[in-house]
């Protein structure tokens, strides 16, 4: 073999590569977005992408089984913590969606993305392979994703709900079921949805219109998704260069720093930028569906892909919205939008993902779960 | 050895296996796929709409702010400024933008040490305000007081402070009618123009006078500022700044030194002069007095200052010259003169006045109850006898008289620059009929040749008559310096006519005559010119019998008009003047018509020796109009703000002139006419 030991060839260079590439250029975006300053942004962000980091290193470590062991208790603990804030915002009046720890606000639903994947990866790994084309293999995992789901839904939070449903739905097909039923869905809901729109009040019904066209609204319920839409159009193909965004430094850009923070970064460094940003997120994509293509155990294959998927929902969503192909929903962009729930729930799905791809390595030749 | 081992599974679970493998491909590209897809809307957003999305990344981050253009100096024939700019620190409020109007305007009248007035005149205008029009806040700030409210700008929403000109009448009250004021547009006039200069703060129009009928040649061309803002309104810094082009200049025909004279020279009275150049009619000045001052109506003016101004019985807001119409009394018997001799009666006929003559069945007046004796035309000029005309008047009949006084001028609206002008009446049979469809008697003769009845002018009409009087051209009053203009028509009277009548005027003031205060005591400039006295009250005949009350006796509203035209030198003349004291009764003699008329036109030929005089007067008058009114001002605030609510009448200037009864005049033509019909409007107010 080469010189160079074990331990270093196995150590995931090639992911981490790409996520502190990414979590770099946040950091600079936050520097700029903050005006030029290292405060209040950029210098929390970096510091959590570390410790973020070494958590997910620190997963890596963990042998696989532990993971399928503890789908079902974590998925129990998570749906608990949900049910317990929903009833304490029930008892404070209000909706409250996070618990808070002291450096950080900690949102229950925001760990149920991860967990979801991989309590229905469970579910599917226990579920005998006869069963797969049955009406047993799907209302369990149609329970297990509708509940949280729901509840997430009623806080209210849009955003996460869906992900939550895209994340368990994305392990459903993966695991096999018949093709028609997604197709079936799929047809169905598009037939609905028409349907749903002429109940819908008055008022929904124009933030639907106003959604398909910000402009009709600039300053009113469009104003996000118009001064987005200028900020990233504004940059053109190189950006108006470093700190020197108007559109973020004047204000006109709402959340900036937050969920806005690709308009932040497109307007400064254009569609450059953009190509760079979204071609990093790809790869680290491909890493995640490679690891689970090359994984022969099917709850590591399940949960790879399926993990790979919520971070890829999260990076889809927010480009989506910031580029207005879809509604103000509050998902944010990983390692680039400031906040600390979106980072640790990203670190999180790369933490379990490289354990797979660790355990795969070690488990070469050896027992499959498949076989 | 791992393929037997494959080979052991079912088919199921291989097939399983593949579609995962499958699916995952699937997902994968679906991943790769929305990728490409989310950069190729980038793209389209950032190369093909690039175009749109930086003009709208510009027009959000770059705020045009107008620059109000200086407007137009006016200024007198000389050059003198009638009408400047002055650099000015403002500040004004724009309501839509503010969010606590009460804690703003309460740290602004800290700021800014305003008066609890000024804080009545900003709240009232913040609720009549339409959000988007500025409400002035104050002008002629230090630039102390504008830099601790900049500082400050980030706390006080909607307050917006700026440097720029505000308008400047060096004259003050003496030019207040003439130039009239300017003052912010008001909402009609932006929903009519939605001209975004017309909510400028700063900007101003011409509300009154030559300043809104000279608007557009005023206002010049706004200049642009353009700076950098936040979203929230914040100047960031300013990026580039076009100039603003001034308005055009007005020159006026005015004589700068003469108005304000005029003005001055009215003393404490209410009442008004008009000086016209004989050689081409030129108005030189046009006083009314007293005047706002239009200085502080340009700043916006206060309640109280405007309640004083409009309770005060000596109508300042009233422009006199244009608007004020009295009966001329005797100020038109040399007309009426001139249509005797035009109508064949020698200059040299007499007539005998008794004190009294029966008209039909009423009997009329003389002013002199012991009658004048036999008169001739001069002499009655010079007496103003009342029966001469009385009995000159039936043998010509009204009609003559009638088109002699339009050929002079009265009853005729001049084009004149202003907004609004009342043109007076000179009846005639035929207008009696069609206005009151009652006939023309003989009465109605008699009491319009000694100005009375339904006989109306304004005082610039009588300044008018003066000067074709004293030309026998139609002059018609101008005030455009330079104005190109046709030569004027004859008034259409034999030159030896006009001397005659000229000799009488002079022979009014320097032959013994009713005008005798109106002597200029210059080498070489004679004056000549006619009194007149204009009752506003019917005199009963019991009163008659037990001796006619004195003016002094009457209150002030209820007192003569005292008037005066003339012209000098009444050989070749130069200037022609009218001069209207309202209510003057003709108590005091140096504040009386003629000797008004006379020391202004004598500012024309000795200017030193008019100032000194003026000035020895003022001192017995309590200063300067404008001290004057800033005396009364504080007299009236004290009242206000002693019995609230309850204003009493302002005193300071009748007090002047009730001190200087004792010196009452007695040069003075007091026309008498019992039956005379009340005038029809005029003079009383």
């Amino acid at each position: 073999m080469s010189i160079v030991p074990e331990p270093l060839t196995h150590f995931p260079w090639r992911v981490l590569g790409i996520l502190l590439g990414i979590a770099f250029f946040g950091t600079l975006v936050l520097y700029s977005a903050a005006g030029g300053s290292i405060t209040p942004w950029a210098i929390n962000q970096a510091v959590r992408f570390v410790i973020f980091s070494g958590m997910a290193l620190g997963l890596s470590r963990i042998p696989l089984e532990l993971f399928a062991r503890f789908a079902f208790p974590a998925y129990g603990a998570v749906l608990a913590a949900l049910l317990a804030v929903e009833l304490i915002g029930g008892v404070a009046g209000g909706s409250q969606r996070w618990i808070n720890l002291g450096f950080m606000q900690l949102q229950p639903s925001e760990f149920m993305k991860p967990i979801i994947v991989l309590a229905v990866a469970r579910f599917y790994a226990l579920l005998p392979v006869g069963e797969i084309r049955r009406w047993n293999a799907i209302w369990p995992a149609l329970v297990l994703i509708g509940v949280p789901w729901a509840l997430v839904l009623v806080q209210p939070d849009l955003g996460t709900a869906t992900m939550i449903a895209a994340g368990g739905v994305t392990i459903m097909f993966l695991a096999g079921l018949p093709l028609r039923l997604f197709v079936g869905s799929g047809l169905t809901l598009a037939a609905i949805i028409p349907i749903a729109f002429s109940f819908l009040h008055e008022y929904q019904r124009n933030r639907v219109l106003i959604f398909l066209d910000p402009e009709s609204d600039p300053l009113g319920a469009g104003y996000h998704i118009s001064q987005s839409k200028i900020a990233i159009g504004s940059g053109g193909i190189f950006g108006k260069g470093f700190l020197k965004g108007t559109q973020s430094h004047l204000d006109y850009l709402p959340e900036g720093h937050t969920d806005f923070v690709f308009a932040t970064m497109a307007e400064e460094w254009g569609l450059f930028g953009g190509v760079l940003l979204i071609g990093a997120f790809l790869l680290l994509f491909r890493w995640g569906i490679g690891v689970s293509l090359r994984t022969p155990d099917k709850f590591a294959r399940l949960v790879a892909a399926g993990l790979t998927t919520t971070i890829f929902f999260y990076v889809a969503i927010n480009l989506m919205m910031v580029m207005g192909l879809a509604p103000v929903v509050g998902i944010p962009l990983p390692f680039m939008s400031y906040g600390g729930s979106s980072m640790l729930t990203v670190m999180l799905c790369v933490g379990i993902i490289m354990s797979i791809e660790r355990s795969g390595r070690r488990r070469v030749g050896r027992h499959s779960n498949w076989g | 050895m791992k393929l037997p081992k494959f080979k052991k599974k079912t088919v199921n679970e291989a097939a399983l296996s593949f579609t995962f493998t499958r699916r995952a491909m699937v997902v994968g590209g679906l991943q790769a796929g929305i990728g490409a897809l989310l950069i190729g809307r980038m793209g389209w957003i950032s190369i093909a709409e690039n175009e749109k999305y930086n003009l709208l990344s510009e027009s959000n981050r770059v705020n045009l702010t107008l620059i109000p253009p200086r407007r137009g100096w006016i200024i007198d024939r000389n050059g003198r400024p009638l009408a400047n700019n002055r650099t000015d620190f403002r500040v004004d409020l724009i309501p839509e933008r503010m969010n606590d109007p009460d804690r703003t305007i309460r740290s602004l009248a800290h700021l800014l040490a305003l008066k609890d007035e000024d804080i009545q005149r900003i709240r009232e205008e913040l609720e009549k305000s339409q959000g988007f029009r500025p409400v002035q806040v104050a002008e002629k700030l230090t630039y102390d007081q504008y830099a601790a409210v900049s500082v400050r700008l980030p706390d006080l929403p909607g307050v917006a402070p700026s440097q720029g000109f505000s308008r400047n009448y060096p004259a003050g009250a003496a030019v207040g009618h003439l130039l009239g004021y300017v003052g912010s547009a008001s909402a009609k006039d932006y929903e009519e123009r939605k001209d975004p200069l017309l909510i400028t703060p700063g900007f101003k129009v011409g509300k009154d006078g030559l300043e809104k009928s000279f608007d557009r040649e005023l206002t010049g061309k706004p200049g642009a500022k353009r700076v950098e803002v936040t979203a929230r309104g914040k100047i960031v810094r300013e990026l580039t700044t076009r100039p603003d082009t001034p308005g055009n200049p007005i020159k006026l025909t005015i004589d700068a030194g003469l108005q304000e004279y005029a003005g001055r020279r009215l003393a404490t009275q209410s009442g008004s002069v008009v000086v016209i150049d004989c050689h081409n009619g030129d108005v030189l000045a046009m006083a009314s007095m007293p005047s706002f001052d239009p200085n502080s109506f340009s700043d916006g003016i206060s309640h109280v200052e405007w309640e004083m101004l409009s309770k005060d019985d000596h109508v300042p807001l009233r422009n006199k010259t244009l608007q004020g119409l009295y009966p001329p009394g005797s100020t038109v018997k040399p007309m009426v003169a001139l249509a005797l001799l035009e109508a064949g009666i020698s200059p040299m006929d007499t007539v005998s006045c008794a004190g009294a003559i029966r008209v039909g069945n009423t009997l009329f007046h003389c002013h002199k109850r012991r009658g004048h004796g036999s008169l001739n035309m001069r002499g009655a000029i010079a007496q103003s006898c009342d029966i001469y005309f009385y009995q000159m008047a039936q043998r010509i009949g009204m009609d003559r008289i009638a088109s002699m006084a339009h050929r002079v001028g009265m009853g005729q609206k001049f084009a004149l620059p202003f907004p609004s002008q009342s043109y007076g009446t000179v009846p005639d049979p035929a207008w009696k009929l069609k206005k009151y469809n009652q006939k023309w008697q003989v009465y109605d003769t008699v009491n319009a040749t000694i100005g009375q009845g339904y006989m109306l002018i304004n005082p610039l009409q009588m300044a008018v008559m003066a000067a074709r009087l004293a030309t026998g051209k139609q002059l018609m009053p101008n005030f455009l310096f330079g104005a190109k203009r046709p030569a004027p028509a004859p008034v259409g009277v034999e030159e030896q006519h006009l001397v005659t009548i000229r000799d009488a005027m002079s022979a009014v003031v320097n032959g013994g005559g009713t005008g005798g205060a109106a002597r200029i005591n210059l080498p070489g400039v004679m004056m000549a010119g006619k009194t007149g006295t204009a009752q506003v009250r019917r005199i009963t005949m019991a009163e008659r019998g037990g001796g006619v009350r004195s003016n002094a006796s009457l209150p002030f509203k209820l007192r003569d008009h005292a008037l005066f035209q003339g012209f000098a030198p009444f050989d070749n003349p130069r200037y022609a003047i009218g001069c209207i004291i309202e209510h003057g009764g003709h108590l005091n003699r140096n504040e009386d018509a003629p000797m008004i008329a006379a020391d202004t036109l004598s500012y024309l030929f000795d200017q030193a020796k008019a100032m000194e005089k003026l000035e020895t007067l003022e001192k017995t008058w309590g200063g300067t109009p404008t001290e004057r009114q800033a005396r009364q001002m504080a007299t009236f605030r004290t009242a206000k703000a002693i019995e609230k609510g309850e204003a009493p009448p302002p005193e300071a200037a009748n007090a002047t002139s009730a001190a200087n009864v004792a010196e009452g005049s007695n040069s003075s033509a007091a026309a008498a006419a019992d039956d005379a019909p009340p005038p029809p409007g005029a003079g009383a107010d």
